[in-house]
């Protein structure tokens, strides 16, 4: 069982100060809060894509490829990758690089995004979404798998000889999760491929995580990747922790009440109700959490939010201080009348020795058929 | 069972928007048989419709509405008139709900003012907005300014409206007579109208 947090890179004023941090303050503070998710013992990091103020998260490869040179054994991850609007050419180049710049702590989920003007900005269209994020992972998953790719498609211009490069690391593509809300399509895909499904979760009613996952488990099964419980799942989750519940919920409340997502909207109690989210102890943390199996059964990954809505980086740091307190209580309830069938999220290591070891994927280009030269061979003289 | 849901955006309590919802709801009722009659009254979820727009989701009351409104044979929807068309309230209702679950529904459309002049919301609000839902709009739609609750015009489109609600809706008690048929020129020459009727009418106003 994994346990991480994941960032949307949101650049929010502080409701309690009125301050707003700058986008370098906001950076720098994604890159902390990484260090410090690696320090408390967690298992991923992951941050969001975004195109648009008031998001930092633009680029993530290169937010990733940061992080990954300053940790030692954090997975990095994507909540989300846009599937949709992202070059899949770029996506294979750009995440096999980071794979073996880390050497292989990495995976990715991926997603259509709720940004709407994000699509004409990439040249596509937000009503043809599903189609987008079904044909570009398509191609994402040749451009991994098969050294050359000849493809054509209605999206993008055709491919006629392509390698991408580098080839994946030891020959193996990164492990992907697939993200959506109320999609029953990206469910269907993640189960076809026998990747992974991923429900945010947070800030909707149990019962549609449960709709999604259930789909999505009765269909892995039925494509013959494994039984119903053998489904690699992930789920989000939210809390703000203090010792004394009355101290979060004193504390959390002008957040919460002001935050993009649901501010201004029902209240606090009401929410946390209806919702994942828990404010609370860290006891109270613990237990909801332990609860989510109730709805989705034995899962692999377990992401938290804790940088959000304008909590200050001080505090996003104390919340990791308390989620490293229960962290081995997690593990231990997690594991917990866990059926032996029940997979482990799949990592770069295990992928590797499921395909039987590593290989060297590096494809080696031919010598040119006019000269019998090699570009690299070549001699330039002025 | 067929299931009819009434939709009412009226704010007052009593309110004249549920008073013609009411009427309507009688005379639908007794156009059909077997059904079964879900209110569904905006005012008393104004928040979680407030709620849903920010967070994307209905609270347990409101999910309860929605699914009555997707599942239902029939339904009849009735908003105030405010500033030239239908409520927020009663917008928003609809905003929320999920795509399809108005497609190939019957519905009565209705709406209440304070003035004559406003007649034509239906036509240039309502019927647009559930041609959009891909519902099948009744012809007649039935408004009512506040002298209308004092005539007995009103009585005859409710009427009207409702037995055609019940025709769309499948399962009429009295397939002849829930729409009374204008009489037709061939009808009159074939079976004059009686003077001492005519007479009669005439005085009716």
């Amino acid at each position: 069982m994994q346990f991480g947090i994941f960032t949307v890179g949101d650049v929010t004023t502080d409701p309690t100060t009125g301050r707003t941090p700058t986008e370098h303050e906001r950076i720098k503070a994604t890159v902390e809060i990484a260090k410090k998710a690696e320090d408390i013992g967690l298992d991923v990091f992951a941050t969001g894509e975004h195109h648009n103020p008031p998001f930092i998260a633009s680029n993530p490869t290169a937010t990733l490829a940061y992080i990954g040179a300053k940790t030692e054994n954090i997975i990095l991850s994507t909540a989300t990758t846009l599937i949709t609007t992202t070059d899949p050419v770029l996506i294979a180049e750009d995440y096999a690089k980071i794979q073996h710049l880390t050497d292989g702590r990495v995976d990715l989920m991926m997603g259509r995004g709720n940004t709407g003007p994000v699509y004409p900005w990439f040249g596509k269209d937000i009503r043809q979404g599903i189609n987008l994020a079904i044909e570009n992972y398509a191609l994402l998953r040749r451009l991994w798998t098969e050294d050359v790719v000849n493809w054509e498609g209605k999206f993008r211009t055709p491919l006629q000889g392509y390698t991408s490069t580098p080839r994946p690391l030891d020959g193996v593509a990164p492990f992907v999760w697939h993200g959506s809300i109320r999609s029953p399509e990206i469910a269907e895909q993640a189960a076809y491929y026998g990747d992974g499904f991923f429900h945010n979760h947070i800030f909707w009613p149990a019962g549609h995580t449960q709709q999604m996952v259930d789909l999505y488990r009765r269909r892995f099964e039925h494509y013959g990747h494994g039984t119903y419980e053998e489904a690699f799942v992930g789920l989000g989750g939210q809390f703000f922790m203090r010792k004394s519940s009355q101290d979060a919920v004193n504390e959390f409340r002008p957040y919460f009440d002001n935050a993009p997502v649901y501010g201004h909207g029902p209240s606090l109690e009401d929410f946390t109700e209806a919702t994942p989210l828990t404010v609370g102890s860290p006891q109270q943390v613990l237990e909801r959490t332990l609860g989510f199996r109730d709805y989705v059964g034995h899962y692999q990954r377990q992401l938290f939010l804790v940088d959000h809505a304008g909590l200050p980086l001080k505090t996003v740091l104390e919340q990791l201080d308390l989620l490293g307190e229960i962290l081995p209580e997690l593990r231990k309830g997690m594991a917990e009348g866990r059926p032996a069938n029940v997979p482990d999220a799949p990592t770069h290591a295990s992928l590797v020795a499921a395909a039987g070891g590593a290989k060297d994927s590096t494809v080696y280009a031919e010598a040119d058929s006019a000269t019998g030269h090699r570009a690299e061979d070549v001699e330039v003289t002025a | 069972m067929t299931s009819l849901v009434v939709v009412s955006a009226g704010l007052s309590n009593p309110s004249s928007t549920k008073l013609l919802a009411d009427r309507l709801t009688a005379a639908t009722v007794e156009a059909l048989e077997d059904v079964e009659v879900v209110h569904v009254e905006l005012r008393d979820l104004a928040h979680q419709l407030t709620d849903h727009l920010l967070t994307g989701f209905a609270a347990p009351e409101l999910a309860a509405a929605q699914r009555a409104v997707a599942e239902a044979d029939g339904i009849v929807v009735v908003t105030p008139v405010f500033s030239a068309s239908y409520s927020g309230l009663f917008k928003t209702f609809f905003d929320v709900l999920e795509q399809g679950a108005l497609d190939g529904t019957p519905v009565l459309l209705a709406a209440t003012g304070g003035t004559p002049r406003h007649s034509l919301v239906i036509e240039h609000a309502l019927r647009p907005l559930f041609a959009y839902l891909h519902a099948i709009v009744v012809p007649t739609g039935v408004y009512a300014a506040t002298d209308d609750f004092a005539g007995t015009d009103l009585d005859a489109r409710v009427s009207r409206a409702a037995g055609e609600l019940a025709i769309l809706m499948g399962k009429v008690s009295r397939v002849d007579s829930a729409v009374s048929k204008r009489r037709t020129v061939e009808d009159e020459l074939a079976a004059p109208t009686p003077f001492e009727e005519l007479l009669r009418r005439a005085s009716q106003g």
